[in-house]
């Protein structure tokens, strides 16, 4: 399956990778309609990591043998068969924070909208993912794995 | 003849199809259950209860997952007798099922009190989805308005929330000083306790019921010391035991669950347990016992399914540890939360206006407990650490840190923990 | 008295209505001219501080900035210029030289752009390069003055040729030191040069560890401060070049302000971290011609006699007899740098006043070692400012072996020729060895770059070749034939050894 690796030293920690994530994942796709008209505003489902020069961005690794899938108390979390990635039925979430704790990477959130938690899809459905696609210096690449 | 046979139908049982159909695409899977019900989540019964989520969205995941799995679903009849020498099971319609490899994940059994008054129509328990049915029915048809829910653990609170919800008045009866005394510290409990004040719930501490009463129909409950409490309604959730009749009838070695080795197997070869009966390894308290938590029981069925089918996996053992949201207070808590005895060395940061808390409790600089109150996010990171006992030394000053992640561990810790997962930190 | 602070030359234009406030402006403009404002949520630009090098720009996922240049803040003067009036005040604050990067900026005549090439129509067919091979495949290195051929069984060069350099166009990377530019851009020259088959340049600054791979598609360079240099430095390179002197500022020696000087440099240089590393103005074992002779030669004997040891000067008035002088004293290799070659920090008076430009001594230094009868004896590469493909094969015409390119390639990976690149903080990660910029210039894609930048000028100088009918380089060294100066005095067409545009054969 693809995956996204994380090459740290040339991530400048500019979050671009944030913003084009969070715009990904909104109602209206745009950059400027996201920011300046939707509310909540969009939430980043990729995080960077910043101390002094070190930066990275990371988000979820779609694990093989993924802890947050066996944490879910919903069956809500469970991997897509054609993609690999491990993904989250937001009808079937009730945000109740299992995964959240089981995850060792710290990368689910919690959505701003509704009860129920937030995390890196892979863009499935997209050519590639929108972190992958906008980083300015290729610290995110899509691999084979 | 099944080649696999699994005694509950949970977190354990959903565990073990899953990794041995990953090796084992044919075996026969057999699945018994004493609940007419087929899979579904159990934790999901409180949400059900506060009208969160439907009674047609109870399943667990995809409600195809045993029919894509190839497992036969035996619903709505108990295994009476495990009989490991003939390696076959008795149900009570007298039916014998042979197995090639058994799995006891038989969960637990609500604790009730044996006071005056138990038996009168009103008064339940709370940890099946029929539980849930029957309270839900009895709160529309006796337009219940007020309640008592004896116990302050995550089952009682999870419940005193959803009838919370439903507009009831209710009062929670905790036998020790504050409510989650056995997960949380102090400082946590309270600030649970004054979300759910702030939503009208009462809350005494430091009692029990002595008796219920009422004509026909719960009335009200009286405590010790003859405090009175009006109600229509009472819940006792003061604890669960673990089902193990089944396996000491069968010679089985029982304490107080069924202790398992790293295989997740009894001491009876071919016979596994898993799941809120079983005693698995505690690696933080460095003993077998159970921790009946959704993960937990997931994981170890994982396991024992495993090595049921060849594939040999280890268990590296568990700890407490769990996710709840209260009254809209989010809380993770993780591992030795509240030691009292000498050696620990706690780190915390306590906002009593913002209700943040987190504390992070450190033994010989390797992290063995956590609290997370408002902030959770990242808490698995720090589960990771507990896991893995890493000695977090050079770091220690900045685990309380709003940002704390990868990038305050040092490199060669970076690549420790997050190498392999296709990261080139 | 009122303190007079020079007026900001750029101005940050922002359209508020594509702002989405990420405030990526803000985090990496390295002069901190963006500020994010939480109260009122807006991003303040203070354009005082801005020195024009268009990151932010690039950066805004919106396009919504535009750094412009202002006005000029002073009443139009011919010879007051805004910067002269700058320059006096600033002065007059420091007491100090003004220092400055990159080349000279000022409008000297530019003589590539009046000099135009031939192209066939009628009495020679034109060569098309997508159908037919074009050979610019170029060899670096002393030539032997006649070679022999024997054997009864068919052609055989008996005679041993000197080691040669071997590009596959003849275009190479010139010299930048590690310390004025960051290690990743070291590494990408270095790949980049691999990979296409050409070569690059230390610089002053030593060679560092991790680039010794690259070693045999590296010239290694000897200058006033012999900085890095040991016998395993120069083993490691193809090539050594003895700089005496540099087009940006001829007559005094490399500067690396102490900013840039950190533990990776002062180990690659041998020299304490944090000071300023100053090359002297001469080599001080070479005081004379006959000192030059003996340190080629002591290189030469280093070195086995396997590689060409060559000369950097600046082009100045009389870069034509020292060029002979220096072929000459042993040199294999010459290279000419003009007046408009780049610097990472140089006074400004000498960058934009000494030193002439390379057109002319490219022409002169070839007709002189011509007429003397040693043009053969060194390769003649040239650097100072090449900005096309056009001016390459230009110089090519003119008499060069090879051009040198170094801020093309800078451009390549990213530099707006902001002309700060002494203050260290490039926020390209280029002119710069703070790791928080350095981390920017991501040596993957600047190779990418600088590979393509190689191939499109290879391409175009193919077309242009094609276009005169000519399919081998080697054809049009030296060609004067193909050039025709316009809008030149006849002193200038005399200088350049060239005809006036408009005369035939």
């Amino acid at each position: 399956m693809k995956k996204i690796r994380i090459r740290e030293k040339y991530c400048m920690g500019c979050r671009l990778c944030e913003i084009y994530c969070a715009v990904q994942h909104s109602k209206s796709k745009d950059l400027v309609k996201a920011y300046r008209g939707e509310y909540p505003k969009p939430v980043p489902r990729i995080l960077v990591e910043e101390k002094d020069y070190l930066s990275f961005a990371i988000q979820c690794r779609h694990c093989e043998d993924a802890p947050c899938i066996g944490a879910c108390i919903t069956g809500a979390m469970s991997r897509d068969p054609k993609s690999g990635a491990v993904l989250c039925d937001e009808n079937k979430c009730v945000g109740c924070w299992m995964c959240i704790m089981m995850c060792p990477f710290g990368v689910i959130g919690r959505g701003k909208e509704k009860k129920v938690i937030s995390k890196c899809d892979l863009c499935v459905g997209e050519k590639e993912p929108a972190c992958v696609k906008n980083c300015p210096n290729e610290a995110l690449v899509l691999e084979e794995e | 003849m099944a080649k696999y046979l699994i005694v509950g139908n949970s977190a354990a049982a959903v565990g073990a199809v899953g990794s041995i159909r990953q090796v084992d695409k044919d075996g026969k899977i057999v699945v018994v259950s004493n609940e007419t019900h087929s899979l579904y989540s159990r934790p999901l019964i409180t949400y059900l209860l506060a009208g969160q989520v439907d009674k047609n969205k109870m399943s667990y995941g995809d409600p195809m997952f045993y029919r894509k799995n190839d497992v036969e679903e035996i619903l709505g009849k108990e295994v009476v007798a495990v009989h490991p020498a003939e390696k076959k099971v008795i149900l009570n319609n007298g039916a014998a099922l042979p197995y090639q490899k058994l799995l006891l994940a038989t969960g637990g059994r609500p604790i009730v009190p044996q006071v005056e008054g138990k038996d009168l129509p009103g008064v339940f328990t709370f940890t099946t989805l029929d539980d849930a049915k029957k309270v839900d029915e009895f709160i529309k048809k006796n337009e219940v308005k007020s309640a008592v829910v004896v116990g302050g653990g995550l089952i009682g609170l999870k419940t005193a929330e959803a009838l919370i919800a439903r507009g009831i008045k209710v009062t929670i009866v905790e036998l020790a000083d504050r409510i989650l005394s056995a997960t949380f510290d102090r400082k946590a409990s309270e600030i649970v306790e004054t979300a759910l004040r702030e939503r009208g719930c009462e809350l005494i501490t430091k009692n029990t019921v002595w008796k219920v009463t009422g004509r026909g129909v719960v009335k009200k409950v009286v405590l010790q010391g003859g405090v009175e409490v009006d109600c229509q309604l009472v819940i006792f959730a003061i604890g669960v035991m673990p089902n193990t009749e089944l396996a000491k009838s069968a010679g089985i070695e029982v304490r107080k669950g069924i202790p398992v080795d790293d295989r997740m197997q009894t001491n009876i070869p071919d016979i596994y347990a898993a799941g809120d009966v079983a005693e698995a390894y505690d690696m933080l308290m460095s003993t077998k016992r159970q921790i009946a938590i959704w993960p937990n029981a997931y994981a170890q069925g994982s396991i024992a399914g495993s090595n049921m089918a060849g594939d040999a996996k280890n268990y590296d053992g568990s700890f407490a540890m769990n996710a709840v949201e209260i009254c809209g207070v989010p809380t993770i808590s993780i591992g030795l939360t509240d030691p009292q005895e000498a050696g620990y060395e706690v780190l915390e940061q306590y906002g009593k206006e913002s209700m943040v808390y987190k504390k992070i409790v450190l033994k010989d600089d390797v992290i063995v407990g956590a609290i997370f109150i408002n902030k959770i996010d990242r808490a698995g990171v720090f589960r990771a650490l507990i896991k893995s006992k890493t000695n977090v030394g050079i770091f220690k000053a900045d685990l309380l840190r709003d940002d704390f992640g990868f990038v305050w561990l040092p490199e060669t810790f970076r690549k420790h923990m997050v190498v392999g997962e296709g990261t080139e930190v | 008295m009122v303190k007079s602070t020079p007026p900001f030359g750029f101005a940050i234009k922002r359209d508020d209505e594509k702002c989405i406030r990420c405030q990526a402006c803000a985090r990496m403009c390295s002069n901190d001219v963006h500020a994010y404002d939480a109260e009122k949520d807006i991003i303040v630009s203070d354009s005082t501080k801005c020195v024009g090098c268009h990151f932010c720009e690039a950066i805004c996922p919106t396009s919504a900035l535009t750094v412009e240049r202002t006005q000029s803040q002073y009443r139009e003067n011919f010879n007051w210029t805004a910067e002269v009036i700058n320059d006096i005040k600033s002065q007059a604050g420091s007491g100090g030289v003004i220092l400055t990067g990159m080349g000279c900026d000022k409008p000297y005549t530019n003589y590539w752009d009046r000099i135009v090439l031939n192209a066939s129509q009628v009495t020679n067919p034109s060569i098309d390069p997508l159908r037919e091979p074009m050979e610019l495949k170029t060899f670096i290195g002393r030539k032997p003055d006649r070679i022999e051929m024997g054997s009864p069984e068919g052609p055989k060069l008996e005679t041993e040729i000197p080691h040669q350099l071997e590009l596959e166009a003849p275009i190479m990377f010139s010299a930048m030191s590690y310390g004025s530019i960051s290690y990743n851009a070291c590494f990408a020259l270095a790949r980049a040069a691999s990979d296409f088959g050409t070569f690059w340049n230390t610089g002053e600054g030593g060679l560092h560890r991790d680039f010794y791979r690259y070693g045999p598609r590296t010239i290694v360079q000897v200058a006033s401060g012999r900085f890095g240099v040991t016998r395993e430095y120069l083993n490691t390179g193809a090539a050594i070049e003895i700089k005496i002197g540099q087009g940006a500022k001829p007559g005094i020696g490399g500067h690396l302000p102490g900013e840039k000087v950190t533990e990776p440099i002062s180990e690659t240089r041998m020299i304490p971290a944090g000071t300023d590393a100053l090359s002297p103005a001469p080599h001080h074992d070479i005081y004379s011609i006959e000192d030059l002779r003996q340190l080629i030669y002591a290189l030469k004997e280093a070195t086995r006699y396997r590689k060409p040891v060559g000369v950097k000067i600046a082009a100045v008035h009389n870069v034509a007899p020292i060029s002979s002088g220096i072929v000459r004293a042993g040199a294999d290799f010459i290279v000419i740098d003009g007046m408009r070659g780049g610097t990472g920090a140089a006074p400004k008076v000498t960058r934009d006043n000494v030193g002439i430009p390379i057109e002319i001594a490219t022409a002169v230094v070839d007709s002189r070692l011509r007429e003397e009868g040693i043009r053969n004896q060194a390769s003649l590469v040239v650097a100072g400012g090449f900005r096309k493909s056009s001016d390459v094969i230009k110089a090519i015409a003119l008499g060069a072996d090879a051009v040198y390119v170094a801020t093309s390639a800078l451009v390549a990976m990213g530099c707006t020729i902001c002309q700060k690149c002494y203050t260290g903080k490039c926020n390209w990660g280029i002119a710069t060895q703070d790791p928080y910029l350095t981390k920017r210039l991501n040596p993957e894609i600047a190779t990418r770059r600088l590979k393509n930048l190689l191939r499109a000028w290879s391409l175009e100088i193919k077309e242009m070749m094609g276009g005169m009918g000519i399919n081998a380089i080697e054809s049009l060294r030296g060609n004067r034939e193909q050039l025709r100066g316009v809008g030149l005095s006849e002193m200038e067409l005399k200088m350049l050894g060239i005809k006036s545009v408009g005369e035939a054969w």
